[in-house]
């Protein structure tokens, strides 16, 4: 049983457990899948600064970060007793483009060569890791919500608007991994 | 303890992250290069059992374990979900993260993921701070 869990989930199991996810968050408590707003009730917890987009009453949302620390526990759990040590095998295509940076697979689930300790003061690090950060902050805030809250748990309530965010959410990403990081991994 | 179910239901999600490789930096380069069906079964496979449990939920119009009536808020359109989109592309392929698989990510040990939590925090600030000036 362990060794089974402990090789790489396939889709066809993964995703559906997602997916009741929806319906637990809705029978459990009225609540809807979502991560990204926690960083909202973090500046509003933090660092309101009187912004009025900041002005409300974060602890009426405090689920959502108790949410948010279980999956950093889960995440804590499963590569500490749940892990196969083995490197992620990838697309030979894309293996050949990343050596080409000095980026190998590694058994670590991102690699180290990029976001490891060590790169938070090379340009390349913190260009891919506070740029992208932020980019990831601003963008689903503006778009009003993320993967999940869009692409999973809005497309699952047939939301159009939801719909138009998943597309863009894919455009900004096939331009990034094809036309501009090769250039940001040059650095 | 009522936020338990919460706290359980979140470390369900992050070892399902971790475990279907949906953290993985290099899976998302595979997602946004047409390498691997991997990514899009996840979501295809998470959307459409979603949808069809929204549809039960409402069809037969089963209430939450409080006996209340499932209320799901309406998205409403802006031009919003196209630029914030498109930018947060950017990042999800930049950092292969979106926010859920952030503190997964920082689960498992790397602990410079902490810079990019920063980051989104202080985009979604930044973003509060400037959103009247922007285009809605």
């Amino acid at each position: 049983m362990i060794s089974f869990l402990q090789q790489p989930w396939p889709w066809y199991v993964a995703g559906p457990l997602i997916g009741l996810l929806v319906p637990a968050l809705l029978l459990g408590g009225n609540k809807t899948f979502g991560i990204s707003s926690n960083f909202r009730h973090i500046c509003a917890a933090c660092a309101p600064a009187n912004i009025p987009f900041f002005k409300y009453n974060w602890k009426k949302e405090s689920w959502n970060l108790v949410f948010a620390l279980g999956i950093l526990a889960g995440g804590f759990i499963a590569a500490v007793w749940l892990s196969d040590g083995q490197p992620a095998a990838i697309h030979p295509a894309l293996a050949e483009e990343l050596s080409r940076f000095g980026i190998y697979p590694e058994a670590a689930i991102v690699p180290s060569s990029l976001f490891g300790l060590d790169q938070v003061f090379t340009l390349r690090g913190s260009v891919l890791m506070l740029g992208g950060g932020l980019l990831v902050g601003f963008g689903t805030r503006y778009a009003g919500g993320c993967t999940s809250g869009h692409s999973i748990m809005g497309l699952s309530s047939l939301q159009w608007p939801s719909l138009v965010a998943t597309v863009a959410f894919m455009a900004g990403g096939f331009l990034m991994a094809n036309f501009i990081l090769p250039h940001l991994l040059a650095l | 303890m009522q936020y338990l179910k919460y706290l359980l239901f979140g470390i369900l999600f992050g070892v399902i992250l971790v475990k279907a490789e949906m953290i993985s930096w290099f899976r998302i380069q595979e997602m946004f290069r047409l390498q691997s069906f991997h990514m899009y079964g996840i979501i295809g496979s998470a959307v459409a059992v979603g949808m069809l449990s929204v549809w039960l939920i409402r069809r037969f119009n089963i209430k939450t374990i409080h006996g209340e009536t499932v209320v799901i808020p309406d998205k409403k359109f802006n031009k919003g979900q196209i630029y914030g989109g498109l930018l947060f592309g950017l990042g999800w392929a930049m950092t292969g993260a979106c926010p859920g698989p952030l503190f997964a990510q920082a689960g498992t040990g790397a602990a410079a993921v902490g810079v990019t939590i920063l980051g989104a925090i202080a985009g979604t600030w930044l973003y509060g701070r400037f959103r009247e000036k922007l285009p809605h």
